[in-house]
């Protein structure tokens, strides 16, 4: 029971975090109908600016708002300088250039940081584990991160569905010539939709930095996940890419704790060590495959 | 209201793609109507004789540099069927190319290095696997097409990854299979020289064919195919097998060149690098992949040459292209033309 409980907290933690990245790569995506590969980028700067800020002030936290406001202004430029040109391109194009953007930063960052992986140490205040249920005792950092992980969501969920500003970024994604056509400043509103959702990268980035190494390539495999939960639950869509970020955090926490045991359980040993991992790790897939193949706009459709 | 105006947005925006389509159509047709005979003899007879050159200067970094173009020339070439001629962004191609790859390296494992075992073996894994996949993601369109390829790609690279008896992370080491006499590297390079140029008649052949009109009108315009009566959904899949299939030859081929094969044959960011050759080459255009290919290549051994941080200078003539020359190489010399 407590093993259960302990993956669910891992899963929900991973799904919270997953949702700070997909958040705004859906709105991205619904908005300007344009896909960023480059959001995981956002996310590895995150997480390097935090690591060397952090360890030339001697405070995680002052790291990681530095690293949010370097983020942020990476961001900034980026969407200035160049996404503005993608808009009006075909998706394809945006694949590529965004593509680019990827081999480009991860490269500059082996430049500055070298190709060897960044040890990050868990504040020393939130190193011991506490005792959150008699005879469960749980990470206090990884508490930490749900909790401000967890606010974030509830913000930009509170902005997004009840503020004016959310209302306009909400037509915005589900209908933009008809949204623009009753006045909303699009390009205006999108670009500040952009540098919070790079902010939201590196908040990501920079807790997540002590869990993961921080290295060269890690924007990917979390970009591909965070696409993985967007796409279940209905690209444009902040309430669908919260519950797909849910879904793939704790489906894809749960499959690589459990399977292997139940395989154990099932199958003779052998077949079993190898069966686990390997449907573990292609488990979150296999759930977007079929929710793509039941409901092929996602969960949480935006388009009418 | 919404809907009328989204409808209205959507016809709009349809009939500006009709009216380019068909601009590129005729343009594709006036070009494509004969092969560049001058260009295409004059690449044959060099790269049949280049081993010549190779083996008397003893250079075999670049009869090696120059099969590795090959072998990618015809990967591309498969990936321009569905992505130029059936406007299908599949961001999965590692996928077929790494089975075909992995295929010689297993069965080699197992003991198995017959090339009539080995060979066909490696194309039928890449083609069932394209099926499959193909089968379920030529249901969605656009965006989604593009995600949910690129996520039976991972899927299919973390379960190849996921043995560890087939190296894992590792990669696994492929010896080269046997035709009764053993291969040596000029052997490979001819090997490749073979399949690319049977590949691309085949291809050429396709596309010039009903099937191939076909698939094209319904890259021009799927509803209208569909009423006139074509079966939309067995004109793509048969395509996208087909691609996969010849990707997958690619890949049996690089297995046969390299002798090793690693996991980053089917990882995204190989994925990524065939769209890129197909655009570089010009996307549509029957030598696209042939070209892309070959400037890729080039490109990358240039930069690798001046600097160790050649990706960076990769990313950025990929990004110089998609933004300043999207149709490519082959575009460039037309405007040039003109």
């Amino acid at each position: 029971m407590a093993l259960v409980i302990e993956q669910l907290l891992n899963g929900v933690q991973l799904g919270l975090t997953l949702f700070l990245l997909s958040s705004g790569l859906t709105l991205v995506l619904g908005m300007m109908d344009t896909i960023n590969l480059a959001q995981g980028s956002l996310y590895m700067l995150g997480a390097y600016f935090a690591a060397t800020a952090s360890a030339s002030t001697g405070s995680f936290w002052v790291g990681v708002g530095g690293a949010v406001a370097a983020t942020a202004l990476v961001g900034l430029l980026l969407e200035v300088s160049l996404l503005r040109r993608l808009y009006a391109t075909d998706h394809l194009t945006q694949v590529l250039a965004t593509f680019a953007l990827i081999l480009v930063f991860n490269e500059l960052v082996r430049m500055v940081w070298g190709p060897q992986a960044l040890l990050v140490s868990v504040p020393p205040e939130l190193a011991r584990p506490v005792q959150i249920l008699p005879g469960l005792a749980y990470s206090a950092y990884r508490l930490t991160i749900i909790a401000v992980a967890g606010l974030l969501a509830a913000g930009m969920f509170l902005f997004v569905h009840r503020t004016r500003l959310g209302m306009w970024v909400r037509a915005g994604a589900s209908n933009r010539p008809m949204a623009r056509a009753m006045g909303v400043p699009i390009q205006r509103v999108f670009t500040g939709v952009f540098v919070v959702s790079a902010a939201l990268s590196a908040v990501a980035g920079a807790l997540l930095g002590p869990i993961f190494a921080v290295q060269v390539g890690m924007g990917e495999e979390v970009l591909i996940l965070a696409f993985v939960a967007i796409v279940i639950g209905g690209i444009g869509s902040v309430k669908g890419s919260l519950a797909g970020s849910l879904l793939v955090g704790i489906v894809d926490t749960a499959g690589r704790a459990f399977l292997p045991l139940l395989f154990g359980a099932l199958f003779p040993p052998e077949v079993a060590s190898n069966l686990g991992p390997t449907v573990a790790s292609v488990l979150i897939y296999l759930l977007m495959a079929v929710v793509l193949f039941v409901r092929p706009q996602g969960l949480f459709p935006v388009h009418g | 209201m919404g809907k009328v105006m989204q409808e209205a947005d959507r016809a709009a925006r349809t009939g500006q793609h009709e009216a380019s389509a068909l601009v590129s159509a005729r343009r594709g047709i006036l070009r494509e109507r004969g092969l560049p005979w001058g260009g295409v003899g004059f690449a044959t007879v060099a790269l049949l004789v280049f081993p010549v050159f190779t083996q008397a200067l003893d250079w075999p970094y670049y009869l090696s540099l120059v099969t590795r173009a090959m072998i990618l020339a015809l990967a591309a070439s498969a990936l321009n069927l569905v992505l130029g001629y059936g406007g299908l962004v599949s961001f999965g191609h590692a996928t077929y190319y790494g089975l075909g790859a992995y295929t010689v390296a297993v069965l080699a494992r197992e003991g198995i290095r017959q090339a009539w075992v080995v060979w066909p073996a490696a194309v039928a894994v890449a083609a069932l696997a394209a099926l499959a996949i193909g089968a379920v993601s030529l249901r969605t369109r656009g965006l989604y097409f593009i995600m949910i390829t690129l996520a039976f790609a991972q899927m299919v690279y973390y379960f190849v990854v996921s043995f560890k008896q087939y190296g894992g992370q590792d990669g696994l080491r492929a010896p080269r299979t046997d035709f009764g006499v053993s291969l040596g590297d000029v052997e490979v390079y001819y090997l490749a020289f073979g399949l690319l140029v049977v590949s691309l008649v085949v291809l050429w052949r396709i596309v010039h064919a009903r099937f191939g009109r076909a698939l094209q009108a319904v890259r021009d315009n799927e509803v209208r195919a569909a009423t006139v009566g074509f079966p939309v959904y067995r004109i793509q899949l048969a395509a996208f097998v087909l691609s996969g299939a010849l990707t997958g030859l690619a890949g049996a081929l690089m297995a046969h060149h390299t002798q090793y094969v690693s996991p980053a044959m089917l990882s995204w960011p190989q994925s990524g690098h065939f769209l890129f050759m197909v655009i570089l080459g010009g996307v549509g255009r029957f030598f696209a992949g042939v070209l892309g290919a070959g400037a890729l290549v080039l490109i990358e051994e240039l930069f690798h040459v001046v600097t160790v941080s050649w990706q960076l200078y990769v990313g950025l003539t990929l990004l110089a292209v998609v933004l300043l020359a999207p149709r490519g190489l082959a575009g460039l010399a037309e405007g040039r033309k003109r």
